[in-house]
């Protein structure tokens, strides 16, 4: 009984990382740093609420926040590939325009900077906790789906072979004839949408938005996607491993076990470990980060 | 690089654009001017702004009293991100308001040092955070500056009581928001409430992390509860800002209770919010207008308690249904012997 609410719960917080890392590999084998993760999330959660409060259905809610973070993604690769801008610098610029965007429309749709209204979602009034009122969530199975999906993108499919040519190698694509800008927009915009996906997950399970409720998941995804070393499944481990983390501390807090600045420690310094080499070489795709010329 | 810049500049424009502009309702209730007599507030909100139905909508709520009842004109400011705050407090006291107000503990440090360069403009905080220096003696506020300070634990205390009297399974929780003194007094008053009526209950207490974001997690929150409510807990009393939706959003998913905070949220979750921990931050601010319209104000610290009907508990045509009649009895008993003095709420853990 004990075991299986630990599984639900590491579920439950597992899935928006498990959208935003499958996000953050394509955008970073493509050669696009993810640092904007953080803002497609929220976007996609604004969005998803937005569009299921105006529909009055959550699976319209859903192509809302695709759309929405198709649009912020488009918004960064178009600065960063054609105006060749600084990815990191653009990737920031794109969190802080959303957290200011979102409060923006949310005052001018709802009349207040704050919260949105209630908004249809998937789940229902005392459903409760366990695995089976999970299965009903169509998201769960959604953010599992996708990690699959992308690994046979990336390693079964001639876009994916492109993908991971323009993010080693863009020079040697192009002479081959590979359009590395265009393959870069769609890794772009297929991580928006992915990862506006698990925003939405936010925002349809709290049958609301309200500011700022994606609360560094983004970071974490792309901490997932380099502790992951840039491979779907390994991604979804380390989602997976920092989800079951989290859900430990919020079953032991109450014990005062393990010291919770220790628990939110653990994707960052994990990741620096990862970096560092300690586990395995992370080796990041060669041409992360820079433009063609 | 230069196409860099342009696009960064772009970026930062739209930005800072984004931020500046104006809620279209309060606008014109800021646009009086000071021709008349009328004192001139100035109320610099934190982040969550205009209907947050908390703390800022409190704040909120307290101008426009004074604004009806004593002639003053407020101009509201909403920060958008967490650096504006300080501009906007700039803002108001170069313009020379007779009173600027700063919504939350946040801030503390940017009043305290603006105090200094405007002596002749009085400041009030709500939730000052008073320093101490070495010897751990506190360090009292500048002589302009007015600390809006509440006594939560005793709200909190009422609303532990009246959990504990309800709670079929004598298993209680608390979820705070990020683990700070502020907070930890909510849960201290909260725990000896509970105890106080049934030494036997348990108190399951957990915090949404260690910095600001924990405010602003309603994820967390969710999880934080559902854990809770699944160890046997059937009450649970938030004070998360809207980290606390989650706990309303568990509730609804558990059918079990949950006891709101700052102002009445029972629309979060109607049936299943047993109460809120209500903090009277309208009658403070209120309070502060007349004082400054009155010319009776100084610097100091002010404590808003039940007493002064700056905190309580709501009992209203909605939640009368959730509480028996003999747990009402009981609480508002209590509150007579705080009032009183007779019992003493910790406000330390």
């Amino acid at each position: 009984m004990i075991v299986l609410a630990f599984l639900a719960q590491t579920l439950r917080i597992a899935i928006p990382y498990l959208f935003a890392a499958s996000g953050g590999v394509i955008s970073e084998r493509s050669g696009l740093i993810g640092l904007g993760l953080e803002g497609y999330m929220l976007g996609g959660a604004f969005c998803g609420a937005v569009a299921s409060y105006y529909s009055g259905s959550p699976w319209v809610g859903l192509l809302g926040a695709v759309a929405g973070g198709a649009a912020l993604a488009l918004l960064y690769a178009l600065t960063a590939i054609r105006f060749r801008a600084d990815q990191v610098v653009v990737g920031i610029a794109v969190n802080l325009l959303v957290t200011g965007a979102t409060r923006f429309f949310l005052r001018l749709a709802f009349h207040s900077s704050a919260n949105s209204p209630r908004v249809p979602g998937f789940g229902a009034e005392q459903s409760g906790t366990g695995l089976a009122s999970l299965a009903r969530n169509p998201l769960i199975w959604l953010g599992i789906l996708a990690i699959a999906v992308m690994a046979w993108l990336l390693y079964r499919t001639p876009y994916g072979l492109r993908v991971r040519a323009a993010g080693e190698h863009p020079e040697a694509a192009l002479s081959v004839g590979v359009p590395v800008d265009r393959v870069r927009y769609v890794a772009a915009a297929l991580s928006g949408m992915l990862a506006a996906l698990g925003g939405a997950y936010l925002a349809l399970d709290q049958h609301q938005f309200s500011a700022e409720m994606t609360a560094g998941r983004g970071f974490i995804a792309l901490a997932a996607t380099i502790f992951g070393r840039w491979d779907p499944f390994r991604a979804a481990l380390a989602c997976l491993f920092f989800a079951a983390a989290e859900t430990l501390q919020i079953q032991l807090q109450g014990a005062q076990v393990i010291p919770s600045q220790f628990v939110e420690m653990i994707p960052y310094a994990l990741t620096i470990v990862a970096l560092a080499g300690v586990v395995g070489r992370a080796v990041p795709p060669a041409a992360l980060g820079k433009a063609t010329e | 690089m230069r196409k860099l810049l342009i696009v960064v500049g772009v970026l930062l424009a739209v930005h800072v654009a984004l931020l500046f502009v104006r809620p279209s309702g309060s606008a014109q209730a800021a646009a009086g001017t000071g021709s008349d007599r009328g004192v001139n507030v100035g109320l610099v909100l934190d982040i969550g702004g205009l209907g947050d139905k908390s703390f800022n909508d409190g704040a909120y709520r307290g101008a426009v009293r004074a604004e009806k009842e004593l002639g003053a004109h407020i101009r509201l400011i909403e920060p958008g991100e967490e650096s504006d705050r300080e501009s906007g407090l700039r803002l108001l006291a170069a313009q020379h308001m007779d009173l600027v107000i700063g919504v939350g503990f946040i801030f503390t440090d940017d009043v305290t040092q603006l105090a200094k360069e405007y002596p002749n403009i009085n400041f009030a905080v709500v939730d000052y955070a008073i320093a101490t220096d070495k010897a751990g003696n506190p360090i009292p506020p500048p002589p302009n500056v007015a600390a809006l300070k509440f006594k939560e634990e005793e709200g909190s205390f009422l609303v532990g009581a009246l959990a504990a009297l309800v709670s079929r399974s004598k298993k209680v929780g608390f979820v705070g928001g990020m683990d700070v003194p502020l907070i930890q007094k909510f849960e201290a008053g909260y725990k000896a409430g509970v105890r106080s009526v049934c030494p036997n209950c348990t108190v399951i207490s957990q915090y949404a992390g260690v910095t600001p974001i924990a405010f602003r997690n309603p994820g967390k929150g969710k999880e934080l509860a559902l854990s809770q409510y699944q160890q046997g807990v059937d009450v649970i009393y938030h004070a998360s800002g809207s980290t606390g939706l989650g706990v309303f959003e568990a509730a609804r998913q558990t059918g079990k209770y949950a006891i709101g905070v700052d102002a009445d949220q029972y629309s979060e979750a109607p049936g299943r919010v047993l109460t809120s921990m209500v903090k009277g931050v309208d009658v403070a601010v209120f309070d502060m207008v007349k004082r400054v319209r009155d010319k009776t104000f100084s610097g100091g610290i002010y404590t808003y308690g039940l007493a002064q009907n700056g905190v309580g508990y709501v009992y209203d045509e909605h939640n009368r249904a959730l509480i028996p009649d003999s747990v009402r009895a009981r609480v508002e008993q209590l509150k007579g012997e705080i009032i009183a003095g007779k019992i003493p709420v910790p406000s330390t853990r």
